[in-house]
């Protein structure tokens, strides 16, 4: 198990690795010019030249290469993601202040489509082919078609816009946002339909998963054992069945989970909240390279940070796993 | 997958018939065929899906009759006497007119061309790849399997929306480059299935008679193995169009896919959001078209994987192509 995980740990890293190489090229080698980026629209030759000194821009590929790579070792005072070429705030500062709304986002959608996906795969495996089954299908596949962009675009329009105007304004306007320690239900009231817009989209895969594993898991012995002990259908589903088709739904919600935390680019658009996704686009659009990349680590490194948590999760739930 | 090359006719009673005609062979295609053939959901969506087709090849045409570019206003009927967007059902713009005064019929019909471009194209890149990488980590195991599976592995496990961003943003938004992120941030979903079916066809024994009669590795891996992997592959692929399709509009919806003014569904839908909530024909038009497409597209993809074969839904339970949220 340990030797498991220190091997994971590593790949993790190598993953990471990869990624902070992948992004560098892109932004150093990229067919564009930092320092006149850095220097704004009327640069003189003069001021790119001191640019280029302060910041390095011209020193080889390798040795700039190798001072980013140390600037990312996590060591206090050492660590760093530069500075924002737009407002000169460094970039970890941009990233605490854009988190909270990430984190409220994903754990507010992760309660709602884990509810959401598994009661309706529980119901449609525990009736297969039955009416319930077939609704469940719609469910997950128009979920599975469905772009969230579209979705979040109805749902706006819908409650909303067209709410708002024939008076009743119970949903506020996008781009609200009050933090959970300032008032919790003013909080939740301003994520309602983000929340809805992300658990709808991503409740579609639980449902599939949630039946495939469960039907498979109901066809075994073990379960005819229980059955046969006289336990009551209601808790063989749920002790006994459910309990072991959790696995595959516990690998999905890590990574689903953890990417959420690295921003929702496509909710946060539409809704107008100023998470990591929202900040990394206007970043974009402004070439705000800094910001870009140092978004683009941090999201991946909880997607990387959630693929060795599932991993070593999957042995605590499976007790197959474990024992070999 | 065992998909016998002939199985015995299924006609139920032995009537004379029957008799008369003999036990017929069928082919794998056949028995497919048979099977979609009474399935109303694909059919429905296969018809769904040349009509949108049809739509996409017709765009051109459609323009010529209405006399609409898909691109430039059309400053003296595209718009009421107070130069606002005409409603769907006015004289000459069956689904009504944009801001600017554009046929949107016209526009949604070049978008079509656009979506299913992105959609065939990405998808046919990335089932080349995917396949070939597959197969190569799978046959040859070893050093050459670790590396390829990691590597598949990294992809699987990129924040691939927002490096697709992040691409765009340096190079610049543009077709191509659209075609092949999508197939990029793809084609390691099909390698591994690719990779995990091979890994266990190389046991068989037609490949050890295959090395017996002196056929070479690209030969077993192309002709001998590639025909048992084709079932999961085409379902993987029918599936991965609507994922193409999605993450295109996605990327033209902010801006960084198509860019206007040629029309694509995603960036109407974002031309109309920049406009606030104006008039909902903007919306609803390239919602449902899109809508239509990526359902179609899926329910043949779920039709497909049961006409072929039952059981292979395991294999897909694990992963499914994620989209972005």
């Amino acid at each position: 198990m340990t030797r498991f995980l220190i091997r994971r740990v590593i790949l993790g890293l190598i993953t990471l690795w990869v990624i902070v190489t992948l992004v560098f090229v892109l932004y150093y080698a990229g067919p564009h010019d930092p320092a006149r980026q850095l220097a704004g629209r009327a640069a003189t030759p003069a001021l790119l030249a001191q640019i280029n000194r302060e910041y390095g821009f011209n020193l080889p590929i390798i040795v700039q290469y190798w001072d980013y790579l140390k600037r990312l070792v996590p060591i206090p005072g050492q660590f760093n993601l530069g500075i924002s070429n737009n407002n000169r705030l460094p970039v970890t500062t941009i990233i605490a202040q854009a988190v909270p709304i990430d984190i409220s986002l994903a754990v507010g959608a992760a309660v709602l489509w884990m509810l959401l996906g598994i009661s309706v795969g529980v119901l449609a495996a525990r009736r297969p082919r039955s009416l319930w089954d077939r609704g469940a299908t719609v469910f997950v596949l128009t979920g599975i078609s469905m772009p969230t962009f579209i979705l979040g675009l109805l749902l706006l329009y819908v409650f909303y816009y067209l709410l708002t105007i024939h008076g009743i304004a119970i949903f506020p306007k996008p781009g609200s946002w009050t933090p959970f320690t300032q008032n919790p239900l003013e909080w939740a009231h301003d994520l309602l339909l983000p929340w809805i817009t992300l658990a709808l989209i991503t409740a579609a895969t639980y449902s599939r998963l949630t039946r495939s594993s469960l039907l498979e898991i109901l066809g075994e012995d073990y379960i005819r054992t229980a059955r046969a002990k006289g336990l009551s259908e209601r808790r063989v589903v749920y002790r006994h069945a459910l309990r072991s088709s959790l696995t595959p739904i516990v690998t999905q919600f890590g990574i689903d989970f953890a990417t959420a935390l690295g921003g929702v680019i496509i909710t946060e658009s539409i809704f107008g909240l100023p998470g990591l996704g929202l900040t990394v686009v206007q970043a974009i659009e402004v070439q705000n390279l800094p910001v870009v990349i140092g978004i683009v680590l941090v999201a991946s490194f909880f997607v990387v940070a959630a693929n060795i948590v599932v991993d070593a999760l999957y042995a605590v739930l499976d007790p197959r796993v474990r024992i070999s | 997958m065992s998909l016998s090359t002939v199985e015995v006719s299924t006609a139920a009673a032995p009537t004379e018939d029957a008799a008369a005609k003999g036990i017929q062979g069928r082919t794998p295609l056949q028995l497919v065929v048979a099977r979609l053939r009474t399935d109303r959901v694909a059919i429905a969506s296969i018809v769904m899906i040349l009509l949108i087709v049809l739509l996409a090849i017709c765009a051109p045409l459609i323009a010529h009759v209405t006399g609409h570019s898909p691109t430039e206003a059309n400053v003296d009927t595209g718009t009421d006497a107070n130069g606002q967007p005409l409603p769907p059902g006015s004289a000459g713009y069956l689904l009504g007119t944009d801001n600017l005064g554009r046929d949107i019929l016209v526009r949604i019909a070049y978008g079509a061309q656009i979506s299913l471009l992105v959609g065939v194209l990405a998808t046919a890149i990335a089932t080349v790849i995917g396949v070939v990488v597959g197969l190569f980590a799978g046959y040859y195991g070893g050093w050459l399997d670790s590396i390829l599976a990691r590597i598949m592995d990294v992809v699987l496990s990129f924040p691939y929306v927002l490096f697709a961003i992040v691409l765009v943003s340096v190079f610049g938004a543009s077709l191509p480059l659209t075609i092949l992120v999508i197939a990029f941030f793809s084609f390691a979903a099909i390698g591994r299935i690719v990779r995990g079916q091979a890994l266990s066809q190389r046991e068989k024994e037609y490949v050890e008679a295959a090395h017996s009669l002196g056929a070479g590795d690209i030969r077993i891996m192309f002709v001998d193995i590639l025909p048992n992997l084709v079932a999961p592959v085409i379902v993987l692929a029918t599936l991965l169009i609507p994922a193409a399709i999605i993450f295109e509009a996605t990327l033209s919806f902010l801006g960084l896919g198509v860019e206007p003014p040629t029309p694509s569904w995603g960036n109407m839908l974002s031309d109309a959001e920049g406009v606030g909530f104006q008039a909902w024909w903007f919306y609803i038009f390239p919602m449902l078209f899109l809508l239509a497409t990526t359902l179609s597209f899926n329910l043949l993809g779920d039709a497909v994987r049961d006409a072929l074969d039952p059981r292979t839904e395991r294999i897909f339970a694990a992963r499914r192509k994620r989209k972005p949220v």
